[in-house]
């Protein structure tokens, strides 16, 4: 029997699961009871978080610092003199990008002093005409990728200019220009050290996760303390948010790179450095390409939360034009920053996969046309811009900066559109949002707030237990019982409940689609660009519409994290089934198995790695929209992020339920990844 | 030698210092030129307000700097001098993290506007002509049934819904105040996830003609269609449940504020004098939003025209 069943997995599942039922039976409903709830031991835990945080903050090593404002002394804390440095430095380049762009005199003023500003007011850096700009992009475009991908530029360049979105672009574009290459800088070095060393990855890895999960408001208050609010907090917020992915798809591409490789080039000769560069790295390079992608795209996706922090341009303007309820206006916004984004991760690509031709002998035309041909567009722009001024006398000069919000608009029509679909369907969404709420979202959560605390334990330890012996038991075990221990677990559980419902819905969503789209070239590029579309494009603004068809529900949370977690399934779906080599297909099919047994026996376990990754991110994704939930109106830990912006222990608060969310994540990662490593070892890919 | 060297050291910092206090008295009653902060929040009068009174300060040769914030974070962010101030302080709604900001030290209160706000409970003037609540404004009327099946929701299980802010604005007051008066038998609580949540709660409500409940405040671009606030016990000092009191009350008639850094008056005088002269009255309020909410004015656009056309208005707080 006992030999039985320790070789019979589902055996061992049905016996959990019968534990669990019996267990979610018997053990009686009271706060007394342990069985039930634990007590919550961590209750004082957000306290001496927030009092070791402000002490950090406000206390620790005091050193004198002169304010030659107020002619006084003060005494400022270590710790957040050299947090301010760190982000002066990004800051001044977050300005120099954004002046040459769009003129200012902040540059200026940090070689010089404000008082000198002021008193000679002709020291002001000048924009470029929008004209040069855009002509300057087209030709880098044309460069790196020919005419294809200089059309596309020429097309997002116009559109943002002429609906009126210049500035405000230009603002997110420098933000961006500064925090993406620091990410993907930052990605590559910790992947890589990461690849070299075992317990660095060990280390990593949860930290990864946490970083990735911890929804961005329960570290709003910190960084806007350590670092000041303006562009720089963004930026570094968004450092946070948007690495992770990178360092992950560095470490999987490194490691999926042959060992013969590796030889081959130590054969040759090379250093440890030139292994890396020329070797390593160049074999790694569609896995990398993956993640600068990601970088840029989770960058985009962060422009709206960044803007509450004080990051200026497109996702300020975003709020603003939603609280007005302007769902026309705040899409326009919404298309400047997917256009931002896929322009950028294209000239990434595109530069990436550009072959240097080392035998050509270019004469020194041939070598610089492209800066010869910039040369002419900028002294061509200028020249219209001047003329500009002469044509438009009354108010804006049009050849020369296009100002805001005095572009063309089609907010009449997308409200046009609001209306029909309200007149055309909402009495079916009404009746939809009333069942799926009655029948399905109520009844599970009052399953899930039902769960003696013991049996959660129980079942998920259990399958920890079983899918990676008893260490994955004690890290799901110890993830769980943090949460346990605060004030939250009910809270918790509620968020799980959303999770729960999301993950299912999105992943076989995700996979579902994905795996139709792999079948063709052109379908699956066509899907990898809807992805970048809906990862980047803010959720903030389908929320309005949503909200108003399915109310302030939790069917809205739902569908605005379905919408965002379904990404990351669909896209490792498709990259993974298009990495099983054309041989294997054919090998495939030569030995008589038709489409459908070849998706089954051969590329989807191949591509298994992938996808199991693309679950695992679906998780992270579900996990990061907690706090887009609470703009909704949820009542699970999201809410009280949210409200930690105003208590008096905030920090504390924020960070304690930040964790919470997050590990929340890293037990299912724990689960998810072990057994997807034993599942790669017995398909032998490891 | 090192005796010697470390004298003239000495000596060369006095005169440094002296110096440096005989610059400083001379421009003592100057503003630095160093820019103001002024924070941008996401409704249309915080928006306007915020360029005007970025306008006024550079009227009088003061630099400025508009930075995005959250409405709740911004405090924090005051206190410790990175935003200078913040000109719309609603007393319900950022009462809470404005005096935790003021209590920890750094924030000081800069006077308060003439206007008068109210935030409260309420529905939208065609509730009441369409008598789904027969009885309103009086908050009698929430008790009987005729009532409150016409405000229940999927979610609400059969009880009538409210819909609050989220609970950064004022935690748990209104789940409190419903229980305190003896209607959590017919209503519920729901907290929206922020003011946009809201607007969209009546927009949708209002095309369905269903009856809806929703927290809001008055000046307000709901005004202008007609917003009626629900008349509960009157407010008394101490009511509240977290002041001692029985929680049976409305809100009070509530201040708007201004908020300044504590070096605010110190690094620019004459700055600061103006600001804490700066007093905008409900009727002001209001023009300004309706410049950018009804006549679809720029933001900008809309702080140059009023400043244009209340020019004698402001110019006297300058002086």
């Amino acid at each position: 029997m006992l030999i039985a069943l320790k070789q019979r997995k589902p055996l061992q599942y049905l016996l959990l699961l019968v534990v669990f039922m019996l267990l979610y039976r018997f053990v009686p409903q009271s706060e007394a009871n342990w069985l039930w709830r634990l007590p919550s031991l961590f209750k004082e835990l957000p306290i001496i978080i927030n009092d070791a945080v402000n002490y950090l903050m406000f206390e620790w090593m005091p050193i004198s610092v002169y304010d030659p404002d107020i002619e006084e002394y003060e005494q400022k804390p270590l710790f957040g003199q050299i947090t301010r440095g760190f982000s002066g430095v990004i800051l001044f380049m977050i300005e120099l990008v954004r002046e040459i762009l769009l003129g200012g005199v902040k540059t200026i003023v940090t070689f010089t002093s404000w008082d000198w500003v002021s008193e000679n007011k002709w020291a002001r850096w000048p924009a470029l005409p929008w004209t040069v700009i855009t002509g300057g992009m087209v030709i880098l475009g044309y460069s790196l990728g020919r005419a294809k991908l200089a059309l596309f530029i020429l097309c997002a360049f116009t559109y943002i200019a002429v609906f009126g979105q210049w500035e405000s672009s230009m603002k997110t574009l420098s933000f961006v220009l500064v925090s993406a290459p620091i990410a993907i800088l930052l990605g590559l070095w910790l992947g890589v050290w990461a690849y070299r060393s075992k317990t660095v990855e060990a280390v990593m890895n949860p930290l990864l996760n946490v970083a990735q999960i911890m929804p961005h408001f329960a570290y709003l208050i910190p960084v806007m303390v350590f670092f000041g609010i303006g562009d720089h907090a963004g930026a570094i917020a968004t450092i946070i948010f948007a690495t992770p992915p990178m360092v992950r798809l560095t470490v999987l591409g490194l490691k999926k790179v042959p060992p013969e490789v590796a030889e081959a080039g130590l054969m040759a000769g090379c250093t440890d450095r030139q292994l890396l560069y020329r070797v390593l790295i160049p074999s790694a390079r569609r896995d990398i390409l993956i993640g600068v992608n990601q970088v840029i795209m989770q960058c985009l996706a962060m422009v709206v939360i960044a803007s509450l922090i004080g990051a200026k341009g497109l996702g300020n303007d975003l709020l603003i034009a939603l609280n007005q309820l302007r769902v026309g206006k705040a899409l326009e916004i919404g298309v400047c920053i997917v256009l931002i984004a896929l322009v950028l991760d294209r000239l990434s690509l595109a530069w990436a996969n550009k072959q240097t031709d080392y035998f050509a002998n270019l004469s020194f035309k041939e070598k610089h046309q492209y800066s010869l041909i910039f040369l002419v567009v900028f002294v061509v722009g200028i020249a219209l811009a001047v003329l500009g001024s002469f044509i438009f006398k009354e108010g804006f000069n049009y050849l020369y900066l296009i100002p805001q919000n005095k572009g063309i608009t089609t907010e009449a029509f997308w409200q046009w559109g609001v209306d029909w679909i309200w007149e055309a369907f909402f009495y079916s969404f009404k009746a939809f949002n009333v069942w799926f709420i009655v029948e399905v979202l109520i009844p599970i959560k009052n399953s899930f707030l039902g769960m003696p605390v013991v049996a959660t334990f129980t079942l998920m330890m259990g399958i920890g237990f079983i899918v990676g012996g008893i260490r994955s038991a004690l890290i799901v075990g110890g993830c769980l019982l943090f949460i346990a221990l605060t004030e939250w677990w009910d809270r918790a559980l509620i968020t799980a409940y959303l999770m729960t419902i999301a993950v299912v819905i999105s992943g076989t969503i995700g996979i579902l689609v994905g795996t139709l789209a792999a079948q063709h070239p052109t379908s699956s590029r066509f899907i990898l660009t809807v992805c970048d579309t809906f990862q980047t494009f803010p959720s903030f603004i389908y929320l309005i519409p949503v909200m108003m068809f399915f109310g302030v529900t939790d069917t809205s949370v739902l569908i605005a994290i379905v919408v965002y977690a379904t990404i990351p399934a669909a896209r490792y779906t498709i990259e993974g089934l298009r990495s099983v080599p054309q041989e294997l297909h054919d090998a495939a099919s030569m030995s008589g198995v038709n489409r459908f047994q070849r998706w089954l026996s051969v590329e989807l376990p191949l591509s298994f790695p992938h996808m199991a990754l693309g679950i695992n991110q679906t998780v992270v994704f579900a996990l990061s929209m907690v706090i887009i939930g609470a703009l909704i109106g949820t009542d699970d830990l999201g809410q009280l992020i949210l409200k930690s912006l105003s208590d008096k222990a905030g920090v504390g608060n924020g960070l304690v339920l930040g964790f919470c969310v997050a590990f929340i994540g890293l037990a299912v990662d724990q689960i998810l990844r072990t057994w997807a490593d034993q599942r790669k070892q017995a398909l032998g890919l490891s | 030698m090192s005796l010697l060297k470390s004298t003239s050291v000495k000596t060369f910092i006095g005169a440094c210092c002296l110096s440096l206090a005989v610059i400083s008295a001379s421009v003592a009653a100057k503003d630095s030129t160093k820019p103001i902060v002024i924070p941008i929040h996401n409704w249309s009068s915080q928006i306007v307000m915020a360029h005007v009174i970025g306008g006024i300060f550079e009227s009088m040769g003061n630099n400025v700097e508009f930075v995005p914030a959250d409405t709740q974070a911004v405090y924090e962010s005051i206190r410790i001098g990175d935003v200078t101030i913040s000109h719309e302080v609603w007393q319900s709604t950022f009462g809470k993290s404005f005096y935790n900001a003021m209590a920890k030290g750094g924030v000081i209160d800069a006077g308060t506007h003439a206007a008068t706000t109210l935030e409260e409970m309420g529905v939208p003037n065609w509730v009441i002509e369409q008598n789904l609540c027969p009885g309103l404004p009086n908050w009698e009327a929430l008790k009987e049934e005729a009532c409150y099946k016409n405000f229940t929701t999927a979610d609400s299980e059969g009880k009538g819904r409210w819909l609050e802010g989220p609970q950064s604005w004022h935690g748990d007051m209104m789940p409190i105040r419903l229980k305190a008066l003896g209607l959590d038998e017919h209503w519920t609580v729901k907290f929206a996830g922020g003011a946009d949540a809201l607007w969209t709660e009546l927009v949708s409500a209002k095309k369905e003609g269903r009856g809806t409940m929703v927290f809001n405040w008055t000046p307000n671009f709901t005004d202008a269609e007609g917003y009626t606030f629900i008349k509960f016990p009157e407010y008394t000092e101490g009511c509240r449940k977290e002041d001692g009191g029985d929680g049976k009350c409305g809100s009070p008639n509530g201040w708007l504020k201004k908020a300044a850094n504590y070096k605010f008056p110190k690094t620019h005088p004459a700055a600061y004098t103006a600001f804490s002269k700066i007093s905008f009255t409900t009727k002001q309020v209001g023009e300004m939003a309706a410049l950018v909410d009804i006549e679809k004015m720029d933001h900008q656009d809309a702080a140059k025209k009023w400043l244009a056309d209340n020019e004698k208005t402001w110019k006297a707080w300058t002086k």
